[in-house]
């Protein structure tokens, strides 16, 4: 996983509420075996005409956020599926964060996975960046995860909670599987004990 | 000792370990895996050399992409859904984990195989990469959803990285008045809480109305727990369950089974358990239920009209106006004027046995209406054989469904069933996104006698008046 210390980028806003993960990625594009080359079907109904040309209106068409990677969205962001080729194609377009007031659970997760760091703000917060973000290409903003600060374009600043181990792993790049690895003494003892007490399992 | 939830019990006796910034392993019981969410983890061991920890408590089945016609045993014409499906298939052999093939009588949808096979039991921790895995949750499971990188995780280790989730209660007293069904409470509670209602917590359903329904209408409940947003949803287990459980080809057998009950037993909140949340629900202020917008939230009753966006506040004013748009609706139309073109009865919301025979209930006899395109997917090929043993399938073909094989179909649109730009569809699936069931396509989700009434009169009709 590639690490992620401070990013400065171009802020997109997507004012909507429940973004779904079927909006994110349609599941015509979950036909895939491999994790790579999602960007494109990013938000795909939403960006594609049924002829697949670009529908100028939608944010990430626009000239100006064609490169963003930071998104600024409503509450519960990545509702809907645990599909994991949600935070890919994001990844894949190169977004590197989502601020919202909430994120529905297993994509919250999923992102922390692949290196892009969701935030979760308050309203008013989310409503300066929201504002932020919506002057276009001069909308940059830069997100601080060691010191778990926000500088916005006009130098404010908006401190944010992050989960310590997370960010641990964020920051290190690290795999979990590798870090779960280390404890597999544990886990063999568990997995003993476990299976003595419940051998239906 | 302290009070201790239905979750807390399970939590305790799974958990290895917590780390200093609170942070645990979990040990994990059952690991199901289905062809879209698992060939990039399968392929992430490869990479790594790794083997599957414990195959013999993992358990493979296709059933996103698979087609359900039944001409599907001679090969799946869309190549990408047949490279998932080969993948799956030589990764199940590979790994030598349990797997039911294509042309397997107990393939289906992975959360109807699972309890059906005796996969899932009580006090188990059960996870898939689907977030629908809250089915089992109506075992006394803990069972949730998990992304393809934990689905690697738990393949390599058999464990879960995770925080504690907090501990809300769903309480519905009374009675079920006529007509309404699990589909309806869950749905319901929906439309109360909002999809973001359950984030953060663990929903254990109790009370009168939950205790009286079947194994399969508890299924139906705990599978839209992730609809409200929670992580997972349990029924403490009862005698119901237990008589369920016995017998299954993986249940416990012989004195397993008394040690199995005897813990089993234990399973449920103590009286003064605390809960972070309560909610209790009447069960007789249940309509049957149907939804109007793209999101599971926009549900009432069959008897309301369509709402005006101007009923809402803050960020979901846009969002209903964009729904209706894209519904095709206008406010303060009768919900029961609508008419239906499409109407799917299955997915693992409501493909069982007892879904099927409330739908034959209502069609028996009847045809649907002339035009409608009305299928019937069985959650399982030993759904299927039971519904043709029991009648039922003669009964639905006589009334004009097309009789399927068994698979997630038009729940999501990922095989050839799928809705046309501007169809609408009466589904008893789970999701009605925009896209959902195809591109352009308009979902309401409803209940398998909803559906019935719906195929019967073209339109969304209130099963009590039939
Ligand atoms: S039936 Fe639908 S909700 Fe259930 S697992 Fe299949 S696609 Fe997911």
């Amino acid at each position: 996983m590639e690490k992620f210390t401070k990013l400065t980028g171009v802020a997109a806003p997507m004012p909507l509420i429940n973004i779904d993960t079927d909006m994110i990625i349609p599941k015509l594009f979950l036909k895939t075996i491999k994790r790579s080359g999602l960007g494109k079907n990013l938000f795909d109904e939403m960006r594609y005409d049924a002829e697949g040309n670009e529908i100028p209106d939608f944010v990430l068409n626009k000239p100006a956020y064609r490169n963003a990677q930071i998104l600024i969205a409503g509450d519960n962001f990545g509702c809907g599926s645990s599909r994991e080729h949600a935070p890919w194609a994001l990844l894949d377009f190169g977004i590197r964060v989502v601020i919202a007031t909430s994120f529905a659970d297993i994509f919250f997760n999923n992102c922390f996975k692949n290196g892009i760091l969701p935030i979760v703000l308050p309203q008013e917060d989310v409503d300066k960046l929201m504002d932020d973000a919506s002057r276009g290409a001069n909308a940059v903003v830069t997100v601080d995860l060691e010191n778990q600060v926000i500088t916005g374009p006009d130098g404010g600043e908006i401190s944010f909670e992050v989960d310590a181990f997370k960010k641990h792993c964020l920051l290190n790049g690290l795999d979990d599987i590798g870090l779960t690895l280390q404890k597999a003494d544990k886990i063999a003892a568990f997995e003993k004990e476990h299976g003595a007490k419940m051998p239906w399992v | 000792m302290t009070a201790k939830t239905l979750y807390d019990k399970i939590w305790d006796d799974h958990l290895i370990s917590t780390d200093e910034d609170g942070s645990s392993l979990i040990y994990i019981d059952r690991h199901l895996v289905h062809e879209v969410t698992s060939p990039q983890a399968f392929e992430g061991l490869r990479n790594a050399g790794r083997k599957v920890h414990a195959p013999d408590k993992t358990i493979a089945v296709p059933d996103h992409n698979v087609p359900t016609t039944l001409d599907r045993l001679n090969g799946v014409e869309n190549e990408e859904s047949r490279i998932q499906l080969e993948a799956l298939d030589k990764n199940a052999r590979d790994f030598g984990v349990h797997y039911y093939p294509v042309d397997d009588v107990r393939q289906g949808v992975v959360h109807i195989v699972g309890p059906e096979q005796g996969w899932t039991l009580p006090g188990m921790t059960v996870v898939c990469g689907d977030s629908h895995t809250a089915t089992h949750g109506a075992f006394g499971a803990l069972a949730h959803g998990i992304g393809t990188s934990e689905v690697e995780h738990v393949l390599a280790t058999q464990t879960l990285i995770q925080a504690k989730s907090k501990n809300m209660k769903v309480e519905v007293t009374g009675t079920l008045p006529e007509g309404v069904t699990a589909k309806d409470i869950t749905m319901h509670i929906i439309g109360l809480t909002g999809t973001a209602g359950g984030t953060g917590y663990v929903i254990e359903y109790c009370g009168d109305a939950i205790r009286s329904l079947s194994m399969e209408g508890r299924m139906t409940v705990c599978n839209m727990a992730i609809e409200g947003g929670a992580r997972a949803g349990l029924i403490a287990p009862d005698e119901t369950t237990f008589e369920y459980v016995k017998g299954r080809p993986h249940a416990p057998k012989g004195a397993d089974w008394d040690k199995a009950m005897a813990y089993w037993k234990t399973l449920y909140s103590d009286d003064d358990a605390h809960f972070d949340k309560v909610l209790t629900i009447k069960a007789e202020d249940i309509a049957p239920s149907v939804t109007w917008g793209t999101s599971p939230e926009d549900v009432l009753p069959i008897t309301a009209t369509v709402p005006a966006p101007e009923d809402f506040e803050g960020g979901k004013v846009d969002a209903v106006a964009r729904s209706l748009e894209y519904m095709g609706l206008k406010p303060g139309m009768k919900l029961t004027d609508i008419e239906i073109d499409t109407v799917f009865i299955g997915s693992c919301t409501n493909g069982r046995i007892e879904d099927l025979r409330a739908v034959a209930e209502v069609v028996k006899g009847k045809k649907i209406k002339e035009g409608m395109r009305a299928m019937v997917v069985p959650g399982s090929g030993l759904v299927r054989a039971q519904a043709e043993e029991e009648g039922i399938a003669q009964i639905l073909q006589d009334a004009g469904f097309e009789w399927r094989l068994a698979g997630c179909s038009m729940c999501l649109a990922m095989n050839p069933d799928q809705l046309q730009p501007g169809e609408r569809c009466a589904a008893t699936s789970n999701r009605n996104f925009e896209g959902r069931q195809g591109r352009g396509g308009r979902t309401h989700l409803v209940s398998p006698a909803m559906a019935a009434a719906a195929a019967l009169t073209g339109h969304l009709a209130d099963v009590r008046d039939l």
